[in-house]
Parts: structure tokens; C-alpha cells; sequence
């Protein structure tokens, strides 16, 4: 179990990560249709001058709205000009108008995103009352007004409209900027003396670079958009051809020659969608994560006849007291495994039994990946999506809890059986008040009046130890520190009355002198209510200060299992040896440091 | 503050009656005082343990020396230069002296990087050339017991204990001569924590350098350092050996975290938790005897 040990087994699976992300967009149909869509028009509007058959602007009097076919490929307009070739010209206007649109707002948003999300301060408040302004304005009347300040030319549109669109950029980059600028990853490069500009450019350019592209497409749509709009109210300038004038030209003639009015609509909408697709695929591409499938029927039992409970049988101590209580919790052969997209079974749990008494404390020890909260999660009935219990049985005061609906195991959750969770703060809703979140599941489950729960909630806050449960009550979860709202969760967990609190590492997010006062806090409620507690934890202290039998995990499997003080006294397999070698409390310290003349043998004495 | 290991020697790094202050959010409100005067100071080749429990600003103490958390008053000085109020400019300039290994070994890491990338960032900006970079990145993974191969991975390969010794490799890419260390093993597991602790161990014996260690865990920080400062409400309450501090502490908010620690030994336990009890309820007496008086 060498942490160093067992790289090489995941290269593989990285490498595939890794394939170029426009590979993985040219392998999606979608998204090799929009690409195809996309060069397509940009092709027809760069060789625009090879492809046309006529001057865009040549108006020729003899062939007024001349039908498709012959020498004109999609006929004339109302003035003789070629539509075929005015609409190539036109695609080439139209999409440099709306990149020059993109371009201006992407590199003003990106930039001041940047500057704005890195240093902060003053820059930052100013983008933001800037970006606010910008976001207040009509656009439409901002461009009307420039034309009549500036003149008809699409450009200065098209400029103008860029700046108008600089918030969406800024937006997207400076909140993605914040998201990174405070990981530790960007703390060690300024450490490691790398440049601003360097550390911009390696470690928070490339978070923002795929969203970015993203945006661009879907601001290139809205500028073609309002291009082709200004085009069609005739705002633009005629002498340079572009879908909204040759828009606004056949809507002109609509009854002669309806036809017309085809082409340039034809035009801005294939690019709207290649634009749209592209950005779509490219997003889906980037969330794109593998999700399980859940398993039914034939492939389900073929996933389920591979499963694998193997290995050696835990050691069991022998029992020191006699056994009066009768068993409340019975867990046997107990395989968890997550269903994977090849019909395969990820075992996480590999044929765990185990045997809570009543009024007893057990203590579930392991390290991560160890399957100890797996475990405990599917008692709760609560994996995780994916994960399932697929063998084994597991009896609650003699109900068998693996076939149970997800109804039926609502009644016991709660009610019997109570969870204390690893995180207090991220187990309470920010939004009410403490005093809401005991009421509402007293009133659920216990079907006892507003009134009378409130009492209970102030009861049962006073005898976990806080100091003003009236005030506790009234607070939001933000207004109390770490220790004060697992109390909170505790009092939730003991306000039914359960028979078996499992508590998922109850005490591992607290400091320690809290974790000492929570631990005294479980004991005595645990020695007062008689209640059953299964705890999950990966620390020999709390297990020695709380638990009367103790089952020590290793990769899915139980390997000893025995009462407390038994296992404390004498651990018999390899591994609860080795984890009983690692606790450092009572090891010897460094000792003060000695000379650099004599450290080598100072210090190797020391150990 | 100076011990008897210190005589005669200059100190590394000296931290005087330091204050970080962080401006509080609107206008007129008062600033948040993380740290209210601290002095501490770490020889050579020393490992100075920091340790206090969340909001005691020994993190923050840890940045400050990092150039990470702003200075407001007090000095801290680096070989006797003063460091407190270096711009970025003259503060990249340190970049060889004063390292950093962080807590987090998930967040630590850039996910997009390789880990030959990672490690050779620091070398990049010393403008040290890619070969050379390259044989220095597979000294540095031996040295914290990686295969030479990992460097073309990145860092989701990895379990925490190994991105925890890649960050102690890029830490000590530049040879410096102070680590500030942040918790750099509470988020591993038991086993890997007590691997990595004696890789910290062997580092420091093998080249010299020095540690300024943060961690909550009274007992890794007894492991691995020559001195100990205990943290509190943003002063250090005690400090001084190593040993005597995590055994025998004469504060009482020491005494109370030594005693906090449940050990793995159900007897044992049963017979501090009584102690604990006894030494609360006697604090308790002695504060309010100290309220009458």
C-alpha cells in the first residue's frame, strides 16, 4: 500500500482525457455538422471574389428581377444587380461586421475580466459600475444615435455594438478569474517568483479560454442579428452589400418576386444555427463526463454473477463481557458497487457483516477509500447516485432494509434510525432559521403540533449543551460557529428518539478542543438514551474514547472486528498494526536542534 | 524569544511583533486583526512547529512570511533583510530562499498540468535551461520517492499523498532554505500522514533547509519540530522546546489542547478524559477567582 506505488495502472484512462477537445468536437455528429455549416459559409465569403459571377454592385437596367437560372444563379434584385454574387459579398461584410463586433467586445471583457478579477481594488469597482451602465443602455437607440453622429458605415455600427457587448465577456471572465484566483495552485506560483502576466496566462487564461469561445459564438449570433436588423430598417450603408440591405431589397418587392427575400434569410439563419450548434456541442463536449447507467434486467444479473466477496474472513476477537443485548442492527455479506457504462460492477463494499447491539457503540474505522461511509450509507438507504446494494442483506430490528421502497425507508429514517453528518454547516440550509429545521421534521415525523415541537427543539437545544437555546433557535446556521451547529445536527438526531444514530466522522471537521467537548456531548446522550450508534471515523482517539466494539476496515472488507478494548490491547491482522504504528500521540518528539557540526548523529538519536 | 539552540547563530528568519490586519468589508468598519503582535523566530536548519486551532491565525502567520497576507505593523525578516513590505517585484526575488508546501494537495496543483510542467515552473522563471530543467525534475522525483515517470502526468493520477510529495517537490525545486509548510498532512490518511512526515524528516537532514511547520495536530507537530509556538486568538501563547511544550505545557490553553486529544487507548483515555474534566473545572475556578479579585 505504498502511496507511490500504483501510478502506472490509470495512464490509460488520463490519455483519453487528454485527446485534443477538437477531435472530440469533429467526432460528435453535432458538432461536425456545425463545423462543416460553419466553413462552409466562411469559405463562400473568403473566395467571394472567385465565386461570384458578377460585380456585387454592377446594377445591370436590362435584367430587373430576373427569375433563378441562365447566366444570373439566383436571378437579380429589384436594381439588376446578381443576387448569387451580391450574396457572397454580402456573406463576407455581414460576418466580418459581426466579427469585428466579437473581437472588439471579447477583447475588451476578457481583458478588463482579467485585470478586474486578478488584482481586484479599484479597477474592479470601476468595471463594475462601467459593465452596469453599459448593461442599462438600449441598444438599438445607442446605434441609432451613432449612425446619426457618425455616419451610415456598418463598422462603426458593428464598433460600436462590440463595446455594448463587452459585459458578457467581462462577466463570464471575471467570474471565472475569482473562481481561481484564490487556489492554492496560484498562491505556489507567486511563491515560486513566477510573473503576473505568466501566471494570468498559464494558470487562469486557460480556465476561461473554452467559455470564451463559447460566448463568442453566441455573441457573433446576436450581432448578425442586430446587423442584419439595422440592415433591413435600411440604417446601413448600400455600398457595402450585406444580408440586412439585401433583406430590406426584397422585402421590397415581396409580391413581385417573393423568392428573393429567401436567400438573405437563408444566409443569416444557416450561420445562426452553425454558431448556436458549435457553441452547444463544444459545451456539452467540455461537461461531457461518463454517467452510469442504471443496470436492468440480463445485464444487471451478468453484472451481479461477477461479483466478488473473496478474501480472508476478519479477525474476530473473542467477546470479553456476555452478550445481554440482543442484536438491532445486522449486517451480512454486504456488497455495495456503482454500475458502470461497460454493464460492469465497481465494488466499493466487498461482503461486509457486522452486528450493532442495542445500547451499544460501535465504531467503524478505516481509511479513505476503505468503503467504512459506503457502508454506512446504505443502511441510511442513501448511496449515492449510481450505487446500489447488490448483495447481501441488511436487518433492522428484524426488517430486511435492502428490499424496502424508498418510501418505506423514509419512515425508518429519522425515526429509528438518525444520521449525524461529517459537515454540520453544509447539513443546515442557509436560508432558515435553526429553530425551522428541528420543527419541520419533528412535525413530519412525530405528527405533533407547531407549538409543541418548539418546546421540544428548546428542550432538546438546552440539552446538548447550548447555552441560549432561545437565542440558537432564532439564529440562521451562518451565526453559529462549527461545534455549536453539530449540536444543532444532534439534537436533530436525537429528537425522534431513534434506536441507531450512524454518525458519518462526527467530529473530523472540528477543532480539537470541540471534538472533545462533542465527544463528551455523544457519550453522555448515548449513556442517557441507550441508544445504538454506529460511527464512522478513521481515528483510533475517538474510537478509544466512545466505542465499546470496534470493526476495522480495509479496501471494502472488515479485517478485525472485536470489542474495544480487546483490539486496543492486542491488534492481531498487519494492517490494524500498522495503523495502531502511524499514531503519532505519545511518540517521542524531535528534541531542540542541535548544531549543523553534530546534527547527523544528534538527530538520528532523537527518532 | 531566542533558545539555548540559538546562541551564537544568526537566525533565518525573524518575525517581530507582527500584525496582519485585513480591511473589513464597508465603509468605516473596523479591520480584522488576524494577528496581534507575534514574535518568532527559526534557526538554519530548524523546524519551528506552529500550531493553534482554526481562527488562530497561524495560517496566517505562514502567508505573512510568504509575502501572501498583508503586513500592517512589526517586522519579519529574512537573513536580517526586511521582507514585510516587498513589492511583487522584489518579493519574486525570494523565490530561492522561501518555498511553500500547502495543505490542500488537490487544490495545490494546477489539474491542466502536467507534473514535469508544475515542477518546472519555478525553474522557468530562474531561466534555467529545459535539459538541465528536465534532469532537475527527475532528481526532484527521487527525492520525494516518485518514479521518474510521473512527469508526464497530471495531477487526477494521483493520490493525495503523492500530490502532497509532487507539492513538496516543487517546494524544493529552487533549493531553498526556508519551507513554510501549512498543514501539509491533515487532509492524508493516518498511514500516509506518518510516511510524509518522515520524508519531511529526511529532507530537512539531508539538505539543511528549514521549516516553518503550521499544522492543528499537536502530535505531528511534536514529531518533526526543534521548537513549538502555540497559537490563540492571533497571539502566541507559548513557545519554546519542542518537547516540553507538547508534554508538559505550563499555559493553561496548551494544556487544555494536549489534553483535547483523545488517545488510542481505551484506558488511557477513559483516565485523560477524567484529567480533562478536573483541569477544566480548576481553570474554570481560577478565571473566576482572577474575575473577583
Amino acid at each position: 500500500m505504498s502511496d507511490s506505488a500504483n501510478v502506472s495502472l490509470k495512464t490509460a484512462e488520463a490519455a483519453s482525457h487528454r485527446t485534443h477537445l477538437l477531435k472530440r468536437m469533429l467526432k460528435n455528429p453535432t458538432g461536425l455538422v456545425s463545423i462543416i455549416i460553419l466553413a462552409v459559409i466562411i469559405l463562400a465569403a473568403t473566395f467571394a471574389g472567385v465565386l461570384a459571377t458578377h460585380d456585387p454592385n454592377y446594377a445591370d437596367l436590362r435584367n430587373l428581377l430576373q427569375p433563378p437560372g441562365g447566366e444570373f444563379i439566383l436571378g437579380t434584385d429589384g436594381a439588376g444587380h446578381d443576387i448569387w454574387s451580391r450574396l457572397l459579398y454580402a456573406s463576407r461584410f455581414s460576418l466580418l461586421g459581426a466579427a469585428l463586433a466579437t473581437v472588439i467586445s471579447a477583447v475588451l471583457g476578457v481583458t478588463s475580466g482579467l485585470i478586474a478579477g486578478f488584482y481586484g481594488k479599484w479597477f474592479e469597482s470601476l468595471a463594475a459600475w462601467t459593465t452596469s451602465l453599459l448593461m442599462a443602455l438600449p441598444g438599438i437607440v445607442v446605434l441609432l444615435a451613432a449612425r446619426s453622429v457618425l455616419g451610415p458605415s456598418m463598422w462603426i455600427a458593428m464598433t460600436v455594438f462590440g463595446v455594448l457587448l463587452t459585459p458578457a465577456f467581462y462577466r463570464l471572465t471575471h467570474a471565472a478569474v475569482v473562481g481561481v484566483r484564490n487556489e492554492l495552485y496560484v498562491d505556489a506560483a507567486r511563491v515560486a517568483g513566477v510573473k503576473d502576466l505568466s501566471i494570468i496566462g498559464r494558470h487562469i487564461l486557460s480556465v476561461v479560454r473554452a467559455p470564451v469561445i463559447i460566448q463568442s459564438a453566441i455573441v457573433a449570433i446576436i450581432a448578425i442579428a442586430i446587423q442584419a436588423g439595422l440592415g433591413f430598417i435600411g440604417m446601413l450603408d448600400q455600398s457595402t452589400p450585406n444580408w440586412g440591405s439585401m433583406l430590406n431589397d426584397a422585402f421590397s418587392k415581396m409580391y413581385v418576386a417573393p423568392i428573393q427575400l429567401l436567400w438573405p434569410s437563408a444566409a443569416i439563419a444557416l450561420t445562426a444555427v452553425g454558431l448556436a450548434l458549435f457553441a452547444n456541442t463544444l459545451r456539452d463536449e467540455l461537461e461531457r463526463s461518463a454517467k452510469p447507467k442504471k443496470l436492468k434486467g440480463k445485464a444487471k444479473a451478468a453484472a451481479d454473477a461477477a461479483i466478488d466477496t473473496s478474501g480472508d474472513a476478519p479477525i474476530v476477537h473473542p467477546e470479553t463481557d456476555a452478550l445481554e443485548a440482543p442484536v438491532l442492527l445486522d449486517v451480512s455479506g454486504l456488497v455495495v458497487g456503482y454500475d458502470q457504462p461497460d454493464g460492469s460492477l465497481t465494488q466499493v463494499v466487498n461482503g461486509v457483516s457486522l452486528a450493532v447491539r442495542k445500547g451499544e457503540v460501535h465504531g467503524l474505522i478505516g481509511e479513505s477509500g476503505s468503503g467504512k461511509t459506503q457502508t454506512a450509507f446504505s443502511i441510511l438507504g442513501l448511496l449515492p447516485e449510481g450505487g446500489r446494494v447488490a448483495a447481501g442483506s441488511i436487518v433492522f430490528d428484524g426488517d430486511q432494509l435492502t428490499d424496502k421502497s424508498a418510501k418505506a425507508m423514509r419512515k425508518l429514517q429519522g425515526r429509528r434510525i438518525s444520521y449525524v453528518p461529517q459537515e454540520p454547516m453544509s447539513n443546515l440550509d442557509p436560508s432558515f432559521p435553526i429553530g425551522s429545521q428541528l420543527v419541520e421534521p419533528m412535525r413530519v415525523t412525530l405528527g405533533i403540533s407547531a407549538k409543541e415541537a418548539k418546546e421540544r427543539a428548546l428542550d432538546l437545544l438546552a440539552k446538548v449543551g447550548l447555552p441560549d437555546p432561545e437565542k440558537t433557535f432564532r439564529s440562521y446556521p451562518h451565526e453559529v460557529s462549527g461545534g455549536q451547529a453539530q449540536r444543532v445536527l444532534i439534537a436533530g438526531a436525537i429528537s425522534c428518539e431513534p434506536d441507531l444514530i450512524i454518525a458519518d466522522e462526527p467530529t473530523t471537521a472540528l477543532d480539537v478542543t470541540v471534538q472533545a467537548d462533542i465527544l463528551d456531548l455523544l457519550r453522555g446522550l448515548q449513556q442517557e438514551l441507550g441508544v445504538a450508534v454506529l460511527i464512522v471515523t478513521h481515528n483510533f482517539g475517538v474510537v478509544a474514547d466512545l466505542c465499546d466494539r470496534v470493526s476495522v476496515m480495509k479496501g471494502g472488507r472488515i479485517v478485525e472486528t472485536g470489542p474495544a478494548r480487546s483490539i486496543f490491547a492486542g491488534p492481531q491482522h498487519p494492517y490494524t498494526q500498522s495503523l495502531f504504528d502511524a499514531i503519532l500521540e505519545d511518540g517521542a518528539a524531535r528534541g531542540a536542534l542541535a548544531h549543523s557540526s553534530d546534527r547527523h548523529t544528534a538527530t538520528g538519536g532523537a527518532q | 524569544m531566542s533558545t539555548e539552540a540559538s546562541q551564537g547563530r544568526e537566525p533565518l528568519l525573524e518575525v517581530t511583533d507582527l500584525v496582519v490586519e485585513y480591511p473589513a468589508k464597508g465603509i468605516g468598519r473596523k479591520p480584522f486583526r488576524a494577528l496581534k503582535g507575534v514574535s518568532v523566530d527559526v534557526m538554519p536548519g530548524e523546524c519551528v512547529g506552529l500550531v493553534g486551532e482554526s481562527g488562530s491565525g497561524k495560517t496566517t502567520l505562514g502567508r505573512a512570511v510568504l509575502g501572501l497576507a498583508p503586513v500592517t505593523d512589526g517586522s519579519v525578516r529574512f537573513k536580517g533583510r526586511e521582507i514585510g513590505q516587498l513589492n511583487r517585484r522584489e518579493r519574486r526575488s525570494l523565490s530561492d530562499s522561501i518555498q511553500v508546501v500547502f495543505q490542500d494537495p488537490y487544490t495545490s496543483l494546477n489539474p491542466s498540468l502536467t507534473i514535469e510542467q508544475t515542477l518546472t515552473e519555478p525553474l522557468r522563471v530562474k531561466n534555467i535551461p529545459a535539459a538541465e530543467a528536465s534532469a532537475r525534475v527527475r532528481t526532484l522525483l527521487d527525492q520525494v520517492g516518485l518514479p521518474a515517470n510521473a512527469a508526464q502526468r497530471l495531477p487526477r493520477e494521483f493520490s493525495g499523498g503523492q500530490r502532497q510529495r509532487i507539492a513538496i517537490a516543487r517546494a524544493l525545486a529552487l533549493e531553498p532554505e526556508l519551507i513554510v509548510c501549512d498543514e501539509p498532512v491533515s487532509a492524508l490518511d493516518l498511514s500516509t500522514q506518518a510516511r510524509v512526515l518522515e520524508l519531511f524528516k529526511d529532507i530537512q537532514e539531508a539538505t539543511g533547509v528549514a521549516y516553518l511547520f503550521v499544522s492543528h495536530d499537536l502530535a505531528v507537530v511534536r514529531h518533526l519540530s526543534h521548537r513549538v509556538a502555540v497559537m490563540y486568538h492571533g497571539e502566541i501563547v507559548e513557545y519554546g522546546d519542542g518537547d516540553k511544550v507538547t508534554s508538559d505545557p505550563e499555559h493553561p490553553y496548551t494544556q487544555r489542547l494536549l489534553m483535547a486529544a483523545p488517545v488510542a487507548d481505551p484506558v488511557r483515555q477513559a483516565q485523560r478524559r477524567a484529567d480533562r474534566a478536573r483541569m477544566i473545572e480548576a481553570q474554570r475556578e481560577a478565571d473566576l477567582q482572577a474575575g473577583a479579585a
